[in-house]
């Protein structure tokens, strides 16, 4: 296996993957059914989605996680198969990825506010902890505390996977506009702010993903790399879902998406995927444009 | 008198709860929604003027703010907290009946979805309006929501999702509780949330921002 620092380093542009939920959804899904459970009674069904990204060129795939936290599993009164559901987790994208891609365990965030105290800062270290223990004893190369909007609890989940961890970390944030031009998340963090966040010596990728679209995705990536020389990850949406005969959809398509990327190529953006609404198409795209820039 | 409402609503609109909290910092040491609402029922103002010209002015300064990317979560939840304790002291007149709340509203995110911080906001800015709040919490099915509806006549409904695949389920909801209760007012909200999913649902009110919702209810 390829050393991911080291990759980053030589590769101009790392290419990972796009979204999870609405795949596994294709895969019988339903809203309501904790995915993570997937990892336990369906793993080829999660493995089908991860081999999908692998297949469409991506260097980097994630883990079905997301929602992996105690905090979280609580709901469906699985907390306690927290470190297990995780490690199977990355053990499904590290038998898809192989030994050429790598394996981004996902952290999302709790779903709690600190600031409420309806959860302590202890209670999520602890999550956090368990989360990163299964993620890296399934053989994931690295994780991604992603999605996050309060930096308290970035740092906290940083801090947890820290110390109980040895994988590198990406630390990413979603924000939404806060007036003209401005960016912020729900809990008022401006791209500035994480990039300055006191965390930086333990992440060695500072990010966005989700929000809105990709207009707005490219205002943030143009705040955070005029804040910061650290490698950055971007992962937009598909543009803003319209409600159309029954579903949501996606306004973007695969093609809809090459201004956008040169325009984070000229931002030196080091990690390029996608987020809510994107697939395997535009995945393979990425990857097309990433060859014929930089080959 | 009025300047004591006017500082209860200064503290519900900068979150300052009681003396001993430390937020907001410039307000340090200093009494906070707590003992001024203690103080104001004292001094023999009327709870529901306590209400009305103290924590419904704070929270719908608060509530503006929010939707003018001026302040962000953290700050109304605080806002939120503070109202709430002075709302402690006005509990017994509730109860007894001597002040009366506006109406009822049952509010909560839909089946298949866990997302509760948008919803608790609305439900909060709502309380802080004066109104009664039934909060059904999270992933609440349509037959929940129908139940609420029979137990509380005349109350107004409020649903949340975040997510693209549990607004289906919105959907689904909207279109039984009209076919049972089509006098029921229906309200929406959530990040992906529009106008137009809202026409299409057949819902009757779409706020992107909880302050919306607040003045919705006013309004009908």
């Amino acid at each position: 296996m390829p050393d991911f620092l080291q990759a980053l380093k030589d590769r101009k542009v790392l290419v990972s993957d796009g979204a999870w939920g609405t795949l596994l959804m294709d895969e019988g899904l339903k809203a309501g059914v904790c995915p993570e459970i997937w990892n336990k009674d369906f793993p080829d069904r999660v493995g089908i989605v991860a081999k999908k990204y692998v297949d469409a060129g991506a260097d980097i795939i994630e883990t079905n996680s997301f929602g992996g936290s105690r905090i979280k599993l609580d709901h469906y009164g699985l907390g306690d198969q927290a470190v297990d559901l995780n490690a199977r987790a990355a053990e499904i994208s590290r038998k898809a990825a192989g030994e050429k891609v790598f394996v981004m365990g996902s952290v999302g965030p709790t779903g709690k506010m600190l600031i409420t105290e309806e959860v302590s800062e202890s209670q999520m270290f602890d999550a956090f902890s368990e989360q990163g223990i299964g993620l890296e004893k399934g053989g994931a190369d690295l994780l991604i505390m992603e999605t996050m909007t309060d930096l308290q609890e970035a740092g906290i989940a940083v801090a947890a996977c820290r110390e109980n961890t040895n994988l590198p970390l990406v630390c990413s944030m979603s924000f939404e506009t806060a007036g003209e031009g401005q960016f912020a998340t729900m809990m008022g963090i401006t791209p500035a702010q994480l990039a300055e966040a006191e965390f930086l010596e333990n992440v060695v990728v500072l990010g966005s993903n989700c929000g809105k679209g990709t207009q707005e995705m490219l205002g943030v990536a143009t705040q955070l790399r005029k804040e910061t020389t650290m490698p950055l990850l971007i992962q937009a949406n598909a543009g803003i879902p319209a409600y159309d005969a029954g579903e949501m959809k996606f306004p973007d398509s695969p093609d809809d998406w090459q201004t956008y990327i040169n325009k984070l190529f000229d931002l030196n953006i080091n990690i390029i995927g996608g987020c809510c609404g994107t697939n395997p198409g535009f995945i393979e795209n990425i990857r097309r444009w990433v060859d014929e820039t930089y080959s | 008198m009025s300047a004591l409402l006017e500082q209860i609503a200064h503290c519900v609109e900068f979150g300052k709860i009681n003396q001993q909290s430390p937020y907001p910092p410039d307000m340090k040491g200093q009494p906070g929604a707590d003992e001024l609402a203690k103080e104001a029922l004292e001094a023999g103002i009327r709870p529901e003027e306590v209400l009305s010209g103290g924590l419904v002015v704070g929270m719908q300064k608060v509530g503006v703010k929010f939707r003018e990317n001026k302040v962000f979560v953290p700050q109304v939840l605080m806002s939120a907290k503070s109202m709430a304790a002075a709302m402690a002291h006005l509990k017994p007149f509730f109860a007894s009946g001597a002040i009366q709340r506006k109406g009822t509203v049952i509010i909560g995110t839909v089946a298949g979805d866990l997302h509760d911080i948008g919803k608790n906001l609305v439900s909060m800015m709502i309380e802080g309006g004066g109104w009664e709040v039934v909060d059904l919490g999270v992933d609440v099915s349509t037959e929940k929501f129908i139940e609420s509806i029979e137990q509380y006549p005349g109350c107004i409904l409020g649903l949340s999702a975040l997510l693209t695949t549990t607004m289906v389920n919105m959907e689904e909801t909207v279109r039984e509780i009209k076919a049972k209760h089509p006098d029921t007012r229906v309200m929406i909200g959530g990040a992906p949330l529009t106008e137009d999913f809202k026409n299409s649902i057949g819902a009757d009110y779409y706020s992107p921002d909880p302050q919306g919702a607040v003045e919705y209810l006013e309004a009908v």
